[in-house]
Order: structure tokens, then C-alpha cells, then sequence
């Protein structure tokens, strides 16, 4: 059986610290830096699950309680609809002590139960998932993790159960990364950051006086490449997360931004105006070769690689305004995507290509839209009107973007097709510039 | 004449085309047309303004008023180069009439200060992303530079930095605030 995820190593800010000392700091960071989640709107067509409180024994830490974290978890999806524990007609702890009649009267489709026991400096979950009107189980498994990681055993387990009931893996155990924004003695403090999806642990990577921008994930979740303007310019920085080592990939006179890993891990794409004007180019991460795959006049960025590696789309103001466009390979002619409105950018496709999220500006107001690229039908799928920064779910059935709540930026997630589901506002000031990150494994 | 004079000579028959309607000097001003031509030659992008990047705020009104003011005192150079920032209609990069004379001046003072050097800083509005917002900002920056260039400022003495959307000037999500926000300052050093 897999074990869930190791204790993550934190650092704090560049510098790397002994892993005890290391975890107060991450502790303390989070009381500070959290995000605060906040559920808007499940989808109309949530299914009913219910997550029965999971028995407990032993000396547990306080706090973090697993069936609650896995009970958020699928209710964040918008996908499901977790019943309430007052609710329940009974509260069995392993499958033995089901009865299925109790929870079809309930009108339930699905029922997790399961226990929770320390076992030394270990913390075990037993747990089975049932199809209530099947009366069958679907999962009974076990899994442990260290005392300090609870949260983690909970997102695995909310991962697997996720799989086992929509087929499509899931992303509790992934990542954001995200820049916050707040005001100390009347300057701005710019802080990226790292958290889980649902905002809790959120770690300090960079510290800054001057804007952090455009933070992107490599394929593999171990690097970020970002924007700093620490030097007073912007530069491109890759950041290695474990060791806090990072470089400078991208220092040219003039814009260096803009950056998007490509699906191999070798590559960015970057916008550099060396050439006097905003063009996108392929950036060589060991080698800083570069290639040029733009060439116009007017402004060329936001490159984004197509999953396959191949194709690319980028924002050009070419026919006059921001749109959006694709080049099917590097050396491919750019053909021209979106026509809807005069205000079309920041495009990222979906992991399995068939969708590009950009933002649109209709009726003045700016909302996250998706096109699905054979048939070019377009879909606006925000609600709220200062939305950009899409960032795709590494299973492509939520996206995350920044909007605006009164005069605070926060993070939204959506389900891919529209279903409002869960915003995260920052404890203090404004959080900007998601990045989901891939699958860590 | 030297070059330095003559691109001095150069930069003040621009400014007089400029404020064409202001001049007394009996030179012959320079007409708008002419002044669209020396631009484009700078390389500035010129595009078709949106509908909504007017000015409407009272706020930047009395700013204009009082530049205005600053103009009207008989092209006095020091009142003129008090103006430091200059503002962009939405998602354009097109210097506006009314801050040319100005620039105008700034470059005249960059021509006869050689050893001066100015950091001009690129900005936009919150309004769409903000990657395209640090090339709008930049391009905007640039087209000062050229401007000044063109006027006589060596290149040299000038720096572009793009902070895109990241430094507004005013808070806010209204057309007053976008207003002053779209903008170009210049950093004398």
C-alpha cells in the first residue's frame, strides 16, 4: 500500500534551516500568512456524500481532525455535497457497522467511515468508502504519516476517495503558489508564497520590497520560476523550493517576464524586448540559449505552452488590441484564436489541450472565459468582473484565478466549467498570481 | 553651430510647433500633421483610444488646470519642467498634445545638462493582465524615450524601467483613479 507524502521540508525565506527549527518557523509563518477559505456556492448538481466523523484513539494532536479536512476537501470541489454530522442517524467508525438503509433514508449516495490511531510517532487512518445504493465498497485502505503531518494523510486519503468516485485524480495534495501584497510602515511588502489548495501551511518563499509577479510551477513541482523586480528591474528567477536556491535565468535590458514551464522541464517561455519591442521567446534553462518565436512590432507575450510541448499560444496587440494567438509548432505561422471583444489575454490551455482559459474584457469588466478550441465556442465563466491570472488544476476540473472582493484582491476557485465553489481571501491585504501547482509525487 | 545646438535649435522649433497657437515669435510653428510625423518617426505606437479612457476626474482636471498654468507663463523652462508625469489614454502608448510641449522642455534641459540622467517609469491601469500591462507600460515608456530622444535628450541619458500595473499612483477601481494610473514619470538623477 502507498504511504501518504513525508514530512515537506520548509525553509524559510532563502535560507536553509535545520528541519526542527524549520517547522516552528513554517508553524509561526502559517498562524500569519494563511489564507482563510471561504465556500461561496456548491454546483447545482453536487453529489451527496456523507464523511461520518472518524473515530479516534490515542494521543492525537489537536486541531487538525482528518475526516473534517477530507469533509472541506470534496465540499471545494463543488462536485459534492458532504452531509452534516448532526444529521446522521448513526456514526459507525469501519465498515461492519454500516446499515446501509440508515443512509439511503438520508438520501445519500456515497458514505466514507473510518479511525483514526497514533501508533508511536505515527499517526494511522483505516478507512472504506461505500456506494450506498450498490452496498458496495469501493475503497478499505490504510495509510499513515508522522504526528505532524495530518493535514497530508488527510488530502491523500481526500485524493483517493476523489479518484475512486470521479475516475480523475485529485488534487488535494497539490499546491498554490501565490504573491500577497500587504503594507508594512507604509511600504508594500511583497511575499511569495507557498500553501496547500485550501490555504492552510502557507510557507514564505521570497520576500521583496519591489513587485513579485507571474509565479509558474515546473512540470515536476520541485522549481518556480517568477518575476522579481528586486534589482529595480525585472528579472526572471528559477527557484529551487527544497533548498531555497534560486538564479537570475533571464536578466536582459528591458522587460524579462512572463514566464511558463515548458512540458519537459527544459525550456521557458519568456518575454524579453532586447529587440526594442515585447517578443516571446524559448529560453534554454541550462544552457540560456534563446529562440525567438515571435516577430512583430506591436506587443507579443503571456507564451503559453500547448501540454504537447509543441504548439504555443501568446497575447498580441498585432490587430490592434490584446487577442490571443497560437502557433501549432515553434516555427508554425501564428493564426489568430479569439474574435469575441476587444480584450483578449493571459491564455493557458487545459491538461489535456482541448480548452484555453484567458481572460476577457465584456462590458467593461474583465471575466475568466474558456474556448474550446475545435469547435471555438466561447464560455465566460466568472461572474465577478477584475478576474485574471487563470491557473488550471493539474486534473483540469478546477481553476484558479484573482479577483476582486470590494477593495481586496483575492483568490477564486472555480470548477472548470463555471460552478463557483471556494474564494481565499488573505488574512491581510491583497493575494495575487496563482499557480496550481502539477501533481507532486 | 554644433550638433549639441543644433539639436537644441531642432528641439525648440518642435516645442513651438507644439504649443502652435501660443507662439509669438513670428517662427513659423509647426502644424499638427508635421508633429504626428516627427513622432511616428520616434517610432511611437499610435493607436485608436478606447471609449473608456477619457479623463473624467475632477482630480486630474485641477492637475491639468494647474499645468495649464505652469504652460501659460510665457514658456518659463524651470515652471515647465515641474511636470514630471505625463498620462496615457487606456491601452494606448500615444503621447498626449497637451504633455508635448512639456517633454519638449525636458528634453531641451537633457540636450544642455548632459551629465544629467532620467529614469522613466511605465505605468498602466489595474485593468487586464498584468503581463500585458508590464509591456503596455514599457512601450509607453519607450515612447517617451523616443520623444525625448527625438528632441534632443541623448540616449544615454536615458533609463526605462516598466512596473506595469504594480505602482499605482491612486487606489481604487474608477475612471479617476485608472486616469492618474496610466502614466509615465520621469526620474531626474
Amino acid at each position: 500500500m502507498r504511504q501518504p507524502v513525508q514530512v515537506p521540508v520548509m525553509w524559510r525565506r532563502l535560507i536553509a534551516l535545520p528541519a526542527a527549527l524549520a517547522l516552528l518557523v513554517a508553524l509561526a509563518t502559517s498562524a500569519r500568512a494563511e489564507l482563510m477559505i471561504r465556500v461561496t456556492k456548491g454546483a447545482g448538481e453536487a453529489v451527496p456524500v456523507a464523511v461520518v466523523p472518524f473515530g479516534q484513539s490515542g494521543d492525537l494532536p489537536a486541531g487538525d481532525n482528518v475526516s473534517n479536512i477530507i469533509r472541506n476537501n470534496l465540499e471545494m470541489t463543488g462536485e459534492f455535497d458532504p452531509l452534516a454530522a448532526d444529521r446522521m442517524l448513526s456514526l459507525p467508525t469501519s465498515g461492519d457497522d454500516v446499515f446501509f438503509r440508515d443512509w439511503r433514508m438520508l438520501g445519500q449516495r456515497y458514505l466514507l467511515v473510518g479511525n483514526v490511531s497514533r501508533e508511536g510517532d505515527r499517526v494511522r487512518a483505516r478507512y472504506e468508502l461505500f456506494d450506498v445504493n450498490g452496498e458496495r465498497r469501493l475503497l478499505g485502505e490504510s495509510s499513515s504519516t508522522s504526528v505532524n503531518n495530518i493535514r497530508s494523510l488527510a488530502h491523500h486519503i481526500s485524493d483517493k476517495v476523489y479518484e475512486a468516485l470521479t475516475g480523475e485524480p485529485g488534487v488535494f495534495s497539490t499546491k498554490l503558489a501565490y504573491v500577497t501584497v500587504d503594507d508594512q510602515g507604509g511600504k508594500p511588502r511583497y511575499r511569495l508564497q507557498v500553501s496547500d489548495v485550501d490555504g492552510r501551511r502557507a510557507s514564505v518563499r521570497l520576500e521583496s520590497r519591489e513587485p513579485i509577479l507571474s509565479p509558474d510551477w515546473s512540470p515536476d513541482g520541485k522549481r518556480l520560476a517568477y518575476v522579481s523586480f528586486e534589482s529595480g528591474k525585472p528579472q526572471i528567477f528559477v527557484h529551487e523550493l527544497a533548498s531555497g536556491k534560486r538564479s537570475a535565468v533571464a536578466s536582459f535590458p528591458g522587460l524579462n517576464s512572463a514566464p511558463d514551464w515548458s512540458p519537459d522541464g527544459r525550456s521557458l517561455l519568456v518575454t524579453l524586448s532586447r529587440s526594442g519591442n515585447a517578443e516571446v521567446y524559448k529560453l534554454d534553462i541550462d544552457s540560456r540559449s534563446l529562440t525567438r518565436l515571435t516577430d512583430h512590432w506591436g506587443i507579443d507575450t503571456e507564451g503559453a505552452w500547448h501540454p504537447d510541448g509543441e504548439g504555443l499560444a501568446f497575447t498580441s496587440d498585432r490587430s490592434g488590441g490584446p487577442q490571443i494567438y497560437i502557433k501549432d509548432s515553434e516555427n508554425a505561422s501564428p493564426r489568430r484564436v479569439t474574435f469575441g471583444g476587444r480584450y483578449n489575454a493571459g491564455a493557458r490551455f487545459s491538461p489535456d489541450g482541448e480548452y484555453l482559459y484567458y481572460v476577457h474584457q465584456r462590458e467593461g469588466a474583465f471575466h475568466i472565459a474558456r474556448m474550446e478550441l475545435d469547435t471555438g465556442n466561447e464560455q465566460v465563466l466568472t461572474r465577478t468582473g477584475m478576474d485574471e491570472s487563470p491557473s488550471i488544476a493539474p486534473n483540469g476540473r478546477m481553476l484558479i484565478y484573482a479577483t476582486r472582493q470590494g477593495n481586496d484582491s483575492v483568490l477564486t476557485v472555480i470548477s472548470a466549467d463555471g460552478g463557483a465553489a471556494y474564494t481565499l481571501p488573505a488574512a491581510r491585504g491583497d493575494v495575487r498570481e496563482p499557480a496550481w501547482s502539477p501533481i507532486l509525487r | 553651430m554644433n550638433i549639441m545646438m543644433k539639436k537644441t535649435a531642432f528641439a525648440l522649433i518642435l516645442s513651438l510647433g507644439l504649443v502652435a497657437g501660443c507662439s509669438t515669435t513670428g517662427e513659423e510653428p509647426m502644424t499638427d500633421e508635421e508633429m504626428s510625423a516627427v513622432d511616428q518617426e520616434g517610432g511611437a505606437s499610435v493607436y485608436g483610444s478606447d471609449d473608456d479612457g477619457g479623463i473624467s476626474s475632477d482630480e486630474l482636471r485641477e492637475r491639468e488646470r494647474r499645468e495649464a498654468e505652469a504652460r501659460g507663463e510665457g514658456g518659463d523652462e524651470a515652471s515647465l519642467r515641474r511636470i514630471t508625469t505625463f498620462y496615457f489614454d487606456f491601452d494606448t502608448s500615444e503621447i498626449k498634445m497637451e504633455s508635448r510641449d512639456v517633454l519638449a522642455a525636458h528634453a531641451r534641459y537633457l540636450a544642455s545638462n548632459p551629465n544629467v540622467n532620467v529614469r522613466l517609469e511605465g505605468h498602466t491601469d489595474e485593468r487586464g493582465t498584468k503581463e500585458y500591462n508590464l509591456a503596455l507600460g514599457e512601450r509607453r515608456a519607450n515612447a517617451v524615450q523616443r520623444f525625448l530622444v527625438v528632441n534632443g535628450a541623448d540616449r544615454g541619458q536615458i533609463e526605462t524601467v516598466s512596473y506595469g500595473e504594480e505602482k499605482p499612483a491612486a487606489m481604487g477601481s474608477n475612471e479617476s483613479a485608472w486616469a492618474q494610473n496610466r502614466r509615465v514619470e520621469l526620474i531626474f538623477r
